[in-house]
């Protein structure tokens, strides 16, 4: 969001375990930081207990004591969130489908920062071709269009979770990648890699022990964020129809509810709960950015 | 100009990665590799002619150099589902999705600019606490559902606005431009160019508000205070115009993501555009329609972050110098 004229500022160096809970501590005294962590610990905790928390199995169809099958049920104690047009319960399904935003997100999350670290430090630390090579190539990834690459990639290959994933990770290290090459060119000119230099370290020793440690939050502040991309995305590609049809994921359900005419029926009950649940945690990713962004960039506090 | 030139051989050289990245991709699809281009239920002699014409029958490298020259000429091959030249097909897409990206696009930065330059100038007040949530909130939230929700509000629930595609059947019209400039065309992109609109406006808006509110704490703004000008003109002519520049890179930015996320919005809507076209023919396995629109859709990209970048260069003479 607002990353685009942050300006590379220096980090806190050198003092590993202090700055970190003073950074811990400044997120924890941010209102909108400990919305997204309150967020976050729901979600686990929503997916882990996610069989105990079901009322109904999400793929079975119901039926009323009458013996008829219970479609597109209102609010009732019996269908928390209602049924769909085939009988099935609303509610379970949403938390069945917690299950696989965790996992969609957190994998995503960590290639797509793994990935735009190790660009990032390469090319920030080696410079020349190599940086000259991976910034072209970060040009290029930024260059194809995002939803039809996924669109295209998930469509034609087994539709699978995975396909998302990796095309999430393909596209989204640019970003990453190119904030944190800059960081790197700031880091690396400091006095005691200089020392490290001179004391004889290698150029990967350098690299991992002495600047990596130093850029590891803004690699959490990318992370953070991705979630939410993978997220949407997985919503985006289940929607127009080429998401994984063994898996009931938020997406689905919008998709599921959109070719069922549950617009038209105005069945509200089923579309705005998963569109709902996306948002709280994307938005968890901004807020979180949000707050770690005062914690890395200490001008911006007021 | 000589920036001019950098730039446009920058984009010649995404084109040519994007073009060539397709060309793997389309051949990697599982199967038959000549399935990109023929399908068993063409002709015998359809068959040959397609082979000839887009030498499937000799070595990669070869085919890769007469799939540029094709590409070149506008040869895209023909729809296997449609069967006719995608160009025909993607040439009657590329109006409507045009159209949509630029309204939306249009009504969302010039909204969302005014509102947060607005929102600067209210720091601490009811609005801020109203307004910033409810602009990260549009931000995350996924873009077919918005349009999903004024779908059912406007279209099901009011019945002001037609539900779907981008004119009423049975219409005739003399023209391309008759059909575009129809009161019934208008009708009809309200809803998907507000939900575009609404996704997209949070960026410029909140990206706006951060930014003035830095510049209100310049020493330059400080002066203008002294020098006795009156606080609007300090907030436009002074605020507004260097804010402007961030949110000009943020627009090109997120220039891939706006076409990207068109696939969706043109799926909810029925909206008779290239992404709509896209997701149909990836999932009719239509691979040269699919190939097509999706090399458009890319040119498109391309072409708009150049213009998008060579205005920047113009607005701001430190990048085109630099």
């Amino acid at each position: 969001m607002a990353n685009v004229q942050m300006p590379a500022q220096s980090l806190p160096a050198g003092q590993g375990g202090n700055a970190f809970v003073a950074g811990l501590r400044r997120i924890l005294r941010d209102p909108f930081s400990v919305a997204a962590l309150v967020i976050y610990v729901l979600l686990v905790l929503v997916a882990i207990f996610a069989d105990q928390l079901m009322t109904h199995d999400p793929t079975q169809i119901q039926f009323r004591a009458n013996g008829r099958v219970a479609t597109n049920q209102p609010v009732s104690e019996a269908f928390l969130l209602g049924t769909t047009n085939l009988g099935r319960d609303i509610y379970s399904q949403l938390i069945a489908g917690s299950r696989n935003a965790l996992m969609v997100g957190v994998t995503a999350a960590i290639s797509v920062a793994a990935l735009g670290t190790l660009v990032g430090l390469l090319s920030g630390y080696f410079g020349g071709r190599i940086d000259a090579f991976l910034m072209r190539l970060a040009d290029v990834a930024l260059a194809i269009p995002f939803l039809p690459f996924v669109i295209v990639l998930s469509g034609f290959f087994r539709a699978n979770t995975w396909n998302v994933v990796i095309a999430v990770a393909l596209l989204l290290w640019p970003n990453t990648a190119r904030v944190i090459r800059s960081q790197v060119l700031t880091v690396k000119e400091r006095a005691y890699v200089e020392a490290a230099r001179v004391t004889g370290a290698s150029d990967l020793r350098i690299l991992f022990v002495h600047v990596a440690p130093n850029i590891l939050p803004l690699t959490f502040l990318y992370g953070s964020v991705a979630i939410g991309w993978a997220i949407l995305t997985e919503a985006a590609v289940s929607f127009v129809g080429f998401g994984d049809p063994s898996r009931i994921s938020w997406g689905f359900m919008l998709q599921d509810a959109f070719v069922s005419q549950a617009l038209s029926r105005g069945s509200w009950n089923w579309f705005l709960p998963p569109g709902i649940c996306i948002i709280m945690v994307v938005i968890a990713g901004f807020f979180l950015a949000r707050g770690a962004e005062e914690v890395l960039f200490p001008k911006l506090r007021s | 100009m000589s920036f001019a030139l950098r730039r446009l051989a920058h984009s010649l050289f995404v084109l040519w990665a994007v073009v060539t990245i397709l060309f793997l991709m389309f051949r990697l699809m599982p199967g038959n590799p000549l399935a990109a281009y023929i399908n068993e239920q063409l002709s015998e002699d359809d068959q040959r002619l397609i082979m000839a014409q887009f030498g499937l029958n000799r070595p990669l490298y070869e085919q890769y150099v007469i799939y540029l020259w094709n590409l070149v000429q506008g040869n895209l091959g023909m729809s296997f589902f449609r069967r006719e030249p995608v160009w025909d097909v993607l040439k009657s897409a590329l109006p409507n999705t045009l159209i949509l990206t630029i309204t939306g696009l249009v009504i969302a930065y010039i909204f969302g600019i005014l509102t947060g330059a607005w929102l600067a100038t209210k720091r601490g007040t009811l609005a801020e606490a109203v307004i910033v949530p409810a602009a990260l909130a549009t931000r995350a939230a996924p873009e077919f559902w918005i349009g999903m929700i004024l779908l059912t509000i406007f279209a099901f629930t009011f019945g002001w606005f037609p539900s779907g595609g981008a004119n009423s059947a049975g219409a005739a019209y003399t023209s391309e431009w008759d059909r575009i400039l129809s009161r019934d065309y208008a009708l009809h992109l309200v809803l998907p160019a507000l939900t575009l609109a609404l996704y997209l406006q949070g960026l410029p808006l909140l990206l706006m508000r951060s930014t003035m509110l830095e510049i209100l704490h310049d020493e330059f703004i400080t002066m203008a205070k002294i020098k006795g000008l009156s606080p609007w003109r300090i907030t436009i002519h002074h605020a507004a115009r260097n804010a402007l520049l961030p949110v000009a890179t943020a627009f090109a930015l997120g220039l891939g993501a706006t076409l990207g996320g068109n696939v969706v919005v043109e799926t909810v809507f029925s909206w008779p555009g290239l992404g709509r076209l896209l997701v149909a023919a990836v999932s009719q396995s239509d691979y040269p329609l699919a190939q097509g629109a999706f090399f458009l859709i890319s040119l498109v990209l391309i072409i708009l972050n150049l213009i998008v970048d060579l205005v920047y260069g113009w607005l701001d003479p430190r990048v085109s110098h630099g």
